[in-house]
């Protein structure tokens, strides 16, 4: 059952990226497929990204509605981008090379992520406080950015802006190649090691009782998490309910606990919702801006259900 | 056989445990009661390495737990807590394949399947065994749960009151499986709350109170009016009824 269902998202996601390479083409093909293809990769990579750091959040705190980003994990991430650009002044931030700069921010965001969450993660089985922590951390660096964004010029601030909304269709190609090496090596390091995610997605105690030594793994991973979020936030900016959306779909679709499938199933997933709707908005209905608002909207309508809808235990 | 030297806790800065030095015989089944609060699950936690010590150590066959790896471990030593969740879906056969880990590192060979079998059948859990676990009401579950340790196959299985939420048919079978557990030669250290039935299983009994080691011994010696009400500080009376120990509040 669970191939068949595999066969179908693979089906779908081929479906979508034929759409978005062919449809509304016009010029020379020798332009039109690399060019697209670009875009495709990075689409791809997003996707990937933000589903695995969204699958392998929910394994390691044990619960289906909580993610990184809910937890604010990119708020953090932006908060970095803004200290940067504080410090180094808005024309220094944007001569920066966009490599050094991306290896700069991950370098910070893998530190503080450790520090920050590797405390929060210690009082996992409470998911009502971790909920509320998230909040807090994620208006407390929503705040300090905000703070950060009235100390430096405005010009400055249209430096800050641009890197703070999420954009689908303006992904630099350099970043596109680094951020698909770190998410690929990344899912193939997770894959490894499918069955101990599949022991430690029952929770800390049973975990450590099944011989998973747990403090180990939840650093491991969460410097996992922090690496794929850097990347998908530093290629697009944040988008807080995509991963819920992925993950409440992808468990609706694939129907198992084991992360041999549902890894690789949550990336096709994302992959198969972000190259379809990009592709509807821009090539069907051309709009430009409206994807991440939309998805944003439709995850957050999950979120709500989730929260709604729990079964009561 | 497992033990503690001058063990103590503290969770959140009020100390749980104060120096308790406390060993659990070899092949026998071990009750732990005590008044609420006394420590007894953050004792089992302790000895399941589950939770931090703040002093002491726990030993298992003479050597202190962190001295073996965490995967060497989970071969001599299963704990079952209270109230456990699981998040994925899984079925009873699924769950219980999972006390099988430590043995199959998820690839579980013909000898996994036999003991995941046997444990549901143990457990009369063979009607269930591929329900999701969320369809089953709370004794089924902690049926299942209890099926998992016992897959696990360990020489120390601790079990957190496991008699929560079972009827008095089930609550027998689990007690015999635990009494046939012992009678294999394994450490069993079971949760009690019901002293009677403390008295008609156990071979060993350690009273805890107030976080301290207040009396230990066979059934005969803590099971006793006078060591009761001082461990309850309330009248207890001891019955004798069909050669069995009862045991009433007054």
């Amino acid at each position: 059952m669970v191939k068949t269902r595999f066969l179908l998202l693979g089906l779908l996601f081929a479906l979508s990226v034929l759409a978005f390479m062919t449809l509304g083409a016009r010029g020379n093909w020798d332009f039109v497929l690399p060019f697209r293809g670009m875009k495709l990769l990075a689409l791809v990579t997003i996707a990937t990204a933000v589903a695995l750091s969204t699958m392998v959040f929910q394994t390691l705190t044990a619960n289906r509605i909580l993610t990184p980003s809910i937890m604010g994990f990119d708020a953090l991430y932006l908060m970095l981008q803004t200290g940067l650009v504080f410090f180094l002044g808005g024309f220094g931030f944007a001569t920066l090379d966009p490599t050094l700069k991306f290896i700069l921010e991950t370098a910070l965001m893998l530190t503080a992520a450790l520090l920050l969450f590797g405390a929060v993660l210690r009082n996992a089985a409470d998911l009502s406080r971790m909920v509320l922590t998230g909040l807090i951390l994620g208006v407390f660096f929503r705040s300090l950015t905000a703070l950060i964004n009235r100390l430096i010029d405005p010009s400055e601030f249209s430096v800050v802006q641009q890197a703070s909304f999420a954009r689908f269709n303006a992904v630099n190609a350099d970043l596109t190649w680094i951020a698909t090496g770190i998410t690929l090596a990344v899912f193939l390091w997770l894959m490894r090691q499918h069955r101990a995610l599949d022991v430690i997605s029952l929770g800390r105690e049973a975990a450590i009782n099944l011989g998973v030594d747990h403090d180990r793994a939840t650093k491991r991973l969460l410097v996992a998490i922090a690496l794929l979020v850097s990347v998908s936030t530093a290629l697009v900016g944040p988008i807080v309910f995509f991963g819920l959306l992925v993950s409440a779909l992808t468990h609706r679709l694939i129907g198992t606990w084991r992360h041999a499938a549902l890894l690789p199933a949550s990336a096709l997933t994302a992959a198969t919702v972000l190259v379809a709707s990009q592709t509807l908005f821009e090539r069907a209905l051309r709009l430009q801006t409206s994807v991440s608002v939309v998805i944003e909207a439709l995850g957050g309508l999950v979120f709500l259900f989730l929260i709604l809808h729990r079964r009561p235990r | 056989m497992i033990e503690t030297r001058s063990l103590s806790v503290h969770l959140t800065e009020t100390p749980i445990l104060h120096d308790v030095t406390v060993k659990m015989p070899l092949g026998k089944m071990t009750a732990l009661v005590g008044p609420n609060g006394a420590g007894k699950s953050t004792l089992l936690s302790a000895m399941g390495r589950l939770i931090k010590l703040e002093h002491g150590e726990v030993l298992l066959d003479g050597k202190p737990l962190s001295a073996y790896p965490p995967k060497t471990l989970a071969r001599h030593l299963a704990i079952l807590r209270q109230d456990s969740q699981i998040t994925p879906r899984l079925t009873v056969r699924d769950l219980v394949g999972f006390g099988r880990y430590p043995h199959s590192h998820g690839r579980p060979g013909p000898a996994d399947v036999e003991a995941i079998e046997t444990a549901i059948a143990r457990l009369d859990l063979k009607d269930f065994a591929d329900r999701y676990l969320d369809t089953l009401s709370g004794g089924q579950r902690q049926r299942a749960l209890i099926a998992m340790v016992l897959a696990q196959d360990t020489d120390v299985l601790l079990l957190d009151e496991p008699l929560n939420n079972l009827d008095i048919v089930h609550a027998r079978t689990v007690m015999r499986v635990a009494r046939e557990e012992a009678d294999k030669g394994k450490t069993v250290v079971v949760v009690l709350h019901d002293l009677s039935v403390a008295a008609a299983h156990a071979e060993h009994v350690v009273a805890l109170k107030a976080g301290r080691l207040h009396s230990e011994g066979a059934p005969d010696t803590v099971l006793t009016r006078d060591n009761l009400s001082d461990l309850y500080d309330t009248e207890v009376q001891v019955i004798e009824a069909e050669g069995r120990r009862i045991v009433l509040t007054v």
